[in-house]
């Protein structure tokens, strides 16, 4: 009931949002928080850390904006085409990567990562360093102009959460209960019977396609695609703002992407000092949230909470409970398996 | 909820108030302020050259100004953004439908340059590069509110190209930054050396801020060509003459030849390291008593010599101010209609005017390196060889293919 009640409560806030904040902002929060959840599928769930995200982001952009600009495609075609050729370069990169664990797995997605880069920095159609600019935003279904910042505001924010959506459905379904079983204890799902390879290149896909429909919607959003969407800077920052909001939660990579891309918005204008203050804020996190900003908030026993619960205030909401003492970090982010809500 | 539509209501009837009486003031100062965005390289390969100290520029120039405009306060704002396309499109976007800028003056990376400009276009303000250097942005890529100041890959290829060709040395190897910027620059100045009867012999490209050139600077020596051309700027270009000098490509006798050098690249390197080298530039310092008063100003508040960018920075946002309290708006239309129609000519611009496609056209100059013996203090480093007129060293309007030329906008 309080879930379902906060759930409301967020949604109203969304709709009001663009009339107090600029539009433009928060569509790139949604974006990138629907980014953060696709990498958080594959990372909190099947507990495979992909540095190599960049790939599918920047595809599904420089895909979309070249569907828009040079092909013509309408906005909706546009935005499949970015999703079906992420989703092809998922399940090729899937079949290679895959079969690989850990560091490994990690090193070899960096190293295809890069590999597009380099094919985005020379390929013709991508511009180079310059980018694909001034791509139309075109029109909803024909009838919407999406010229204007509010109606494109209502359109990303309805993709971008039914994507998150999607994402949960995908983590609740009995699929979402092997991915966990799988990332807690893959011998063990192997031993249940479970082709746990096969799971993990689905998922793989899946993360891979709806990371290229974010990418898709940030050159709607921006008119552009260029280079620092297949740098490997983004898929570190994905990486980041997952484990900033907190891993293997539904809404921590909402917050996480809201937080980062708050940072990097409203700390432009500071200068020289933006990459301090930046770094100053990623060590604080990583000492006093452990678990990132949700995962701390929801775990009963995490200093946090019993800091507020000694000081006397209310702790915020009952959340899901970890185990007790378990550390989670970067090598072990595993949620115990839970049975549904 | 009623209370949240009530919010939402109020929200929008002042979201009109708000549109109405920026409508009604067209023709004075929108928002009774005017705002200017200086976006720089604060840290980055390229923050010397313009960096911190366009902006420091900038806001000397304000301050010269008086603070205001027609009684109306001048607002500055700045941003790092860090060579990065998205991150220039993205601030501007917000200055421009946030904050209402009104002018944004830019200082170095081509690729953010072009996204200002197609940005400027769309919301009908004016974008000033001071720094970057492609020429497309007079041409595929111009804006009817874009202007660009202070230099172009023409106008350096021109200069240095020719000088060097007209010695003799027609055999040219090119080192080149591998990006737009680089690929201008390096196509420019091939085309300068092809038409003069000379060579091309090779090229290497090297990505943006690397710090080893040891293979790029071998394969150039091994060509044998006379010219080591060096498509490249700021810390690329400075590193780039420490190794080539390590090297001993010049004791070979090879030439280099430095396509874009800021005052502040020599500075680093030191005259010893690039004594000798010709290159062009649209500005320097100890030219006479005019850039001699604005540079020493600038060096008591920077700590250094203005290089071209920040020089010319200071002089865009001079004639921007001068051209709103002379028409009584900051119109862009009425700015730049009036900017077009008057000469620019100050300490920093000589027989300077604004041309249909944004090019500012001015006098350049090709410089030349000093020995250690010739330089008498840390700043004098530089001798000017020759002045080269502004419509031999710019391209000419109707090779640019700007898109608004025509229409006579």
């Amino acid at each position: 009931m309080m879930r379902i009640a906060l759930f409301v409560a967020l949604v109203i806030l969304a709709i009001i949002a663009p009339f107090f904040v600029y539009p433009v902002f928060l569509m790139k929060v949604f974006v990138f928080a629907l980014f953060a959840s696709a990498f958080n599928l594959l990372l909190g769930y099947a507990g495979l850390l992909s540095f190599g995200h960049a790939a599918f982001f920047g595809t599904g952009s420089y895909i979309t904006a070249h569907a828009l600009k040079v092909w013509g495609f309408p906005f909706e075609m546009g935005l499949l085409a970015g999703v079906v050729a992420s989703t092809a370069l998922g399940v090729l990169f899937g079949l290679i990567a895959v079969r690989r664990l850990g560091i490994y797995f990690a090193m070899i997605t960096l190293a295809l990562a890069q590999m597009m880069y380099f094919v985005y920095l020379q390929a013709p159609f991508t511009g180079g360093e310059d980018g694909i600019q001034s791509v139309p935003r075109g029109t909803l279904l024909g009838l919407v102009d999406l010229r204007s910042d509010l109606n494109l505001y209502y359109v990303v924010l309805a993709i971008s959460l039914a994507g998150i959506f999607c994402i949960y459905r995908i983590v609740k379904s009995p699929f979402g209960q092997v991915l966990r079983s799988i990332g807690q204890n893959p011998d063990r799902s192997v031993s249940l019977g479970y082709s746990i390879s096969t799971y993990k290149l689905a998922v793989y896909i899946m993360s891979a396609a709806f990371s290229g429909l974010a990418g898709a919607l940030l050159v709607v959003v921006f008119q552009l695609a260029s280079l620092d969407e297949v740098n490997w800077h983004m898929s570190g920052e994905v990486v980041l703002m997952t484990l900033v909001g907190g891993v293997g939660t539904l809404l921590g990579p909402i917050v996480g992407a809201a937080v980062i891309v708050t940072l990097q918005n409203y700390l432009a204008e500071v200068g020289q000092w933006v990459l301090v203050i930046q770094g100053s804020i990623f060590v604080i996190i990583v000492l006093a949230f452990r678990k990132g900003i949700v995962g701390e908030l929801s775990d009963p026993e995490s200093w946090l909470r019993t800091t507020l619960r000694r000081v006397g205030m209310r702790s915020p909401g009952p959340g899901p409970s970890a185990r007790p003492g378990e550390a989670v970090d970067l090598g072990q982010a595993r949620q115990p398996v839970r049975s549904g809500d | 909820m009623s209370s949240i539509s009530r919010v939402g209501t109020s929200v929008l009837a002042a979201a009109a108030v708000g549109l109405a009486s920026a409508s009604v003031s067209a023709d004075g100062i929108s928002g009774d302020v005017v705002r200017i965005g200086a976006m720089v390289d604060m840290s980055g390969v390229y923050s010397a050259n313009g960096g911190p100290g366009a902006v420091v520029a900038v806001e000397m120039a304000i301050d010269d100004f008086g603070g205001e405009v027609l009684g109306k306060p001048i607002e500055l704002l700045s941003a790092d953004y860090q060579n990065r396309v998205s991150v220039a499109q993205a601030t501007a976007r917000r200055w421009f439908d946030e904050r209402d800028v009104d002018m944004i003056i830019e200082s170095t990376d081509s690729a953010s340059a072009l996204a200002l400009f197609d940005l400027g276009n769309d919301r009908e303000r004016i974008t000033i590069a001071a720094g970057s250097a492609t020429t497309r942005m007079t041409g595929d890529g111009c804006s009817r509110y874009g202007i660009h100041y202070v230099y172009d890959t023409f106008a350096l290829a021109t200069g240095t190209g020719n000088a060097i060709v007209q010695e003799g040395n027609t055999e040219w190897y090119f080192i080149t930054a591998d990006y737009a910027f680089g690929h201008s620059l390096e196509q420019d100045t091939e085309n300068i050396v092809l038409a003069s009867g000379g060579n091309v012999l090779g090229k290497s490209r090297h990505p943006l801020g690397s710090t080893d050139y040891a293979s790029y600077l071998l394969q150039a020596q091994a060509s044998g060509a006379q010219v080591v051309g060096l498509a490249n700027a700021g810390n690329d270009f400075s590193t780039a003459v420490e190794q080539a000098h390590e090297f001993g490509i010049t004791a070979g006798g090879q030439i280099l030849a430095g396509m874009l050098v800021f005052l502040t690249d020599i500075n680093a390197l030191g005259v010893d390291v690039a004594q000798g080298m010709q290159f062009t530039t649209g500005f320097y310092w100890d030219y006479d008593d005019e850039t001699r008063a604005f540079s020493e100003r600038f060096y008591e508040r920077h700590g250094a010599m203005p290089t071209m960018i920040q020089a010319g920075a200071y002089s865009a946002t001079m004639h921007y101010l001068q051209a709103i309290e002379a028409t009584g708006t900051d119109n862009a239309d009425a700015v730049m209609e009036y900017l077009r129609s008057n000469p620019i000519e100050d300490f920093f611009s000589r027989n300077g005017y604004l041309r249909a496609d944004g090019r500012m056209v001015h006098d350049m100059y090709l410089a030349e390196i000093k020995s250690p013996a010739e330089s008498e203090s840390t700043w004098d480093m530089v001798r000017i060889i020759r002045e080269i007129p502004g419509d031999e060293a710019f391209r000419p309007l109707e090779d640019g293919n700007c898109q608004y030329v025509n229409s006579g906008s």
